[in-house]
């Protein structure tokens, strides 16, 4: 380690003395080594070592975090009252960290530390199928063609956890408005990046979790057109890091959150249903609508109740009862009037 | 090989080294804000480890004993075997403070109602009454029935890996690794396991 560099975390400019990845150890996370060191009671031997040397211990214990944070943006946007909660936020470093994309690793913390680098310049979503002027929209129209507006969603994991969270965005409807949805299309499939190189759980299956990727998702025409589907490109204010799905994601609040697919680069609209990931995986444990229900338990744990992850440590969590559509049914419901959900869940 | 009483004092500090250091980090990782944005599944997960992993290490001192002759190593087993016991207890209390926030409730209906949990469970009360047994003075009071109790231990090296398996969502290699390195240790011991087995006269 050579001179003061600073980094400081989750901001929004590249400074231009800015260093190539991966030659210097953020401050942040050697400070965080070095309180580690502290913690272990080691503190005398581990100030007697070089600044390598105290990086490098750490990563023989798995720790590698020493990339640049991805570069985030301010955006502007409307805030409707009618998604705002009264429901406290799950703090943005929670909402950050914690992640399922298994496309940057199976754990919790894989996403933020093996995404940092992911690069969503240049990016294309393309809008086809059974529409009548397919779009395809660059980066910079992901955020300029629509109005922005701010919607807090509850998030409910298939895992039974939940966040509540301020997204970015813009209606799913409005861009398939745009589009032209022909009148015998029944249903959308979405899909998410493909690239080995960027994605190291795309590369190597003991990373990736057995997933077929590219990860795939999809909805019916009734439930994309809904209100609550949302496109978000944002959350608490600023563009999506890549561990939230950055540059482009999609937010269907009523359901698990694997079925709000994550950077995805191509919306198709189709006249069959399409196959989607943890279906094709293991159908017996996630069907195609996935929709929150506190009746109909994963085969392997129980879906009644969820823990809520908010603010403070560790034994602050909340275990909240589960609601029926994640509490969304006065939107919803009338769409699977006709479905029996334990058969359809 | 033999190994002197003050080598095997050594032998033993270093072990609980070994086996201590692992939670320290995780304590210092948890502090230090570096088990996540929200840590609870990784406690659960990096327990869980700890316990399995302790369990390997267990099972596979007699081997190592047998096949390079340091008879001495067997005096160890007690203590890594206690380790087995400490880090399934971290695991559970984990489970039941950290994610289940203590609805008993719920802990005693998914220990009924799922067989991932309820091999689990198993699994600890198996090391559960292993450890209690495992003093001296126990050992010597209980004469035969000790050896039988404890080759209970093949049963819970089978558990424990199934617990594993069934746990995950989808990344099932690494359970499956284990899988295979416990039926190797078991294949290792399959004429004690079947003399145990064969029905007493
Ligand atoms: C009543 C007893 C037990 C309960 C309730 C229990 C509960 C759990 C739960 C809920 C998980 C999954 C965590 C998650 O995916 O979020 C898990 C994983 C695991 N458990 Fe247990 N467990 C018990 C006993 C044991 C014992 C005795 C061992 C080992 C000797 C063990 C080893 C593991 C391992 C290795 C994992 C997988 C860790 C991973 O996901 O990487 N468990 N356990």
């Amino acid at each position: 380690m050579t001179g003061k560099k600073r980094f400081t975390q989750g901001i929004q400019k590249r400074a231009s003395w800015h260093i190539p990845d991966n030659q210097v150890t953020p401050e942040s996370v050697f400070n965080d080594r070095r309180n580690i060191i502290k913690a272990l009671g080691l503190g005398a031997l581990g100030a007697s070592l070089p600044g390598q040397v105290q990086a490098g211990i750490f990563d023989l214990f798995g720790e590698q975090k020493a990339q640049n944070p991805f570069v985030t943006q301010g955006l502007q946007y409307a805030t409707p009252a009618k998604f705002v909660l009264p429901n406290p936020k799950t703090p943005e470093d929670k909402v950050t960290r914690h992640n399922n994309f298994y496309e940057f690793g199976t754990s919790k913390s894989d996403p933020v530390d093996n995404a940092q680098g992911f690069k969503v310049d240049p990016w294309t979503l393309t809008i086809d199928g059974l529409v009548d002027k397919p779009i395809t929209l660059d980066l910079h129209e992901l955020t300029t063609r629509f109005a922005l507006e701010e919607r807090t969603y509850r998030l409910r994991c298939v895992e039974a956890w939940s966040m509540v969270v301020p997204w970015v965005g813009f209606s799913l409807a409005s861009l398939l408005k745009q589009a032209g949805v022909q009148s015998n299309a029944t249903h959308i499939a979405f899909e998410t990046l493909f690239d080995p190189d960027q994605m190291p759980g795309q590369k190597s299956r003991l990373m990736g979790g057995g997933i077929h990727y590219p990860y795939v998702e999809g909805l019916t025409v009734a439930e994309a057109m809904n209100d609550l589907s949302f496109l978000a490109v944002g959350l608490y204010g600023k563009t999506l890091p890549p561990q939230n799905g950055a540059p482009i994601r999609l937010v269907v609040p009523w359901k698990y959150g694997f079925k709000s697919i994550k950077s995805i680069v191509r919306i198709r609209v189709m006249d069959k249903q399409p196959p989607t990931s943890w279906n094709q995986l293991a159908s017996s444990e996630y069907g195609f609508y996935a929709n929150v229900n506190p009746e109909v338990d994963h085969p392997r744990w129980s879906q009644a109740s969820e823990r809520s992850i908010g603010e403070g440590g560790l034994f602050s969590a909340k275990r909240i009862p589960t609601q029926m559509f994640n509490g969304y049914g006065d939107s919803v419901a009338d769409l699977y009037k006709n479905i029996d959900l334990r058969k359809f869940y | 090989m033999r190994i002197s009483p003050r080598g095997l004092f050594w032998l033993k500090v270093l072990l609980h080294i070994s086996f201590l250091l692992p939670a320290f980090y995780l304590v210092a990782l948890v502090l230090t804000d570096n088990a996540g944005g929200d840590p609870v599944q990784y406690i659960i997960h990096y327990t869980g480890m700890g316990a399995i992993n302790s369990l390997l290490a267990t099972l596979l001192i007699s081997p190592i004993a047998k096949r390079f002759k340091i008879a001495a190593l067997m005096q160890t087993r007690r203590l890594v075997g206690l380790y087995v016991c400490a880090y399934a207890l971290l695991h559970i209390s984990a489970f039941i403070s950290l994610d289940l926030l203590f609805a008993w409730g719920l802990l005693f209906e998914e220990v009924i109602k799922r067989p991932y949990i309820l091999v689990g469970a198993a699994t600890l009360i198996i090391i559960l009454l292993l450890a209690i047994t495992s003093p001296k003075r126990i050992k010597r009071s209980m004469g035969k029935r000790w050896q039988s109790l404890h080759n209970w231990i093949y049963l819970a090296a089978i558990l424990a890996p199934i617990h594993f398996y069934w746990s995950v969502k989808s990344e099932i290699i690494e359970p499956s690794i284990y899988i295979a390195l416990f039926a190797v240790l078991l294949f290792y011991r399959k004429d004690s396991i079947y003399k145990w087995l064969k029905p007493k006269k």
